[in-house]
């Protein structure tokens, strides 16, 4: 085995063991995230009248940072190829725009 | 050919990228499971509209969100959060080559896994006591088929998962081969992100 191959070997062996204390932190703040979540519709209900938009905008977006937490860290999303992210943000995408799609049209012909 | 020979040998033992060379340099076996998860962003994507679209629709009877016990779905939710912590800890632990803490981890992600599942088998059979079954209401129906689907997901990980644990004491699951507890991490973590998509749209959003 080549020097240089050795070198890469080691710092991907040192790679691995410094991830896992970056895993637990992750774990960590997600478990943060998710106590958030829970308490909020509590915290909305005891301080505003009007809870629709309190209530729902800050949950997608501690939704939307616990999904890009666990598939950049967890699923290695961060660390692999780019064509990777694109195959799968590519099906969540289109899965999304079928939400979209199926709204719109039972919005449509909502009483045909 | 020597040296060719010496570098699989090198791979084989170290964990280097051991899969042969393919046109976009990533392993055919890892972009599999990528495209089949996009896919499976789909088929999530068509449960979760399905819900969203009939959640109000229970004339003459309680709907489903009626029904949520936050409190007891929440400690679900963190349970499962957390087997992806340690899902991804077995698959470092086979990266460094560390066999008996691979199997720790894989052991503790089914367990994990197994106390979900049963969490939300309680709750089903809460709800249909409660008089919410399958066919009680077109809210109760998407509601159970969207639960049903990921946790029959949930089911068939933690079986994946025991399969590894046996695959690697049976030393069939050499380091060089770690992609393969990698790719079912992936289906672990994917299983656990629809969850978290799940119990915010369904569970918190009223």
């Amino acid at each position: 085995m080549s020097d240089a191959t050795a070198t890469v070997e080691a710092e991907a062996h040192d790679e691995h063991e410094s991830h896992d204390g970056l895993y637990i932190k992750i774990a960590l703040i997600l478990g943060v995230l998710t106590a958030m979540e829970v308490a909020w519709p509590y915290i909305v209900e005891a301080i505003w009248d009007d809870t629709a938009f309190w209530l729902m905008s800050p949950l997608i977006i501690l939704m939307v940072i616990k999904f890009i937490l666990i598939a950049a860290f967890f699923m290695h999303l961060k660390f692999d190829s780019v064509i990777l992210t694109q195959v799968f943000y590519s099906g969540l995408i289109v899965a999304v725009a079928v939400y979209i799609a199926a709204l719109v049209t039972f919005d449509t012909f909502r009483g045909w | 050919m020597a040296d060719v020979a010496v570098t699989t040998h090198d791979a084989a033992d170290h964990g280097a990228a051991a899969h042969p060379a393919t046109s976009t340099g990533l392993s055919n076996n890892k972009l599999a499971m990528w495209l089949f998860l996009g896919s499976e962003c789909l088929l999530f994507g068509g449960l979760i509209s399905t819900y969203m679209l009939y959640r109000g629709r229970h004339t003459g009877a309680a709907g489903p969100d009626q029904y949520w016990d936050i409190p007891f779905t929440s400690a679900s939710s963190f349970v499962l959060l957390m087997s992806s912590l340690t899902m991804v800890l077995a698959v470092s632990a086979i990266q460094r080559g560390d066999h008996p803490r691979l199997r720790l981890w894989l052991i503790v992600t089914a367990v994990l896994g197994s106390v979900f599942i049963s969490g939300q088998v309680y709750e089903f059979q809460v709800f249909v006591k409660e008089g919410m079954g399958f066919t009680t209401n077109a809210a109760s129906s998407a509601f159970f088929g969207l639960t049903g689907f990921h946790g029959v997901h949930v089911t068939l990980g933690i079986v994946m998962l025991l399969s590894t644990v046996v695959l690697s004491a049976l030393g069939r699951l050499p380091r060089a081969r770690a992609e393969a507890v990698e790719i079912v991490g992936l289906y672990w973590h994917f299983v656990d992100v629809v969850w978290v998509l799940i119990f915010t749209i369904v569970y918190l959003i009223p």
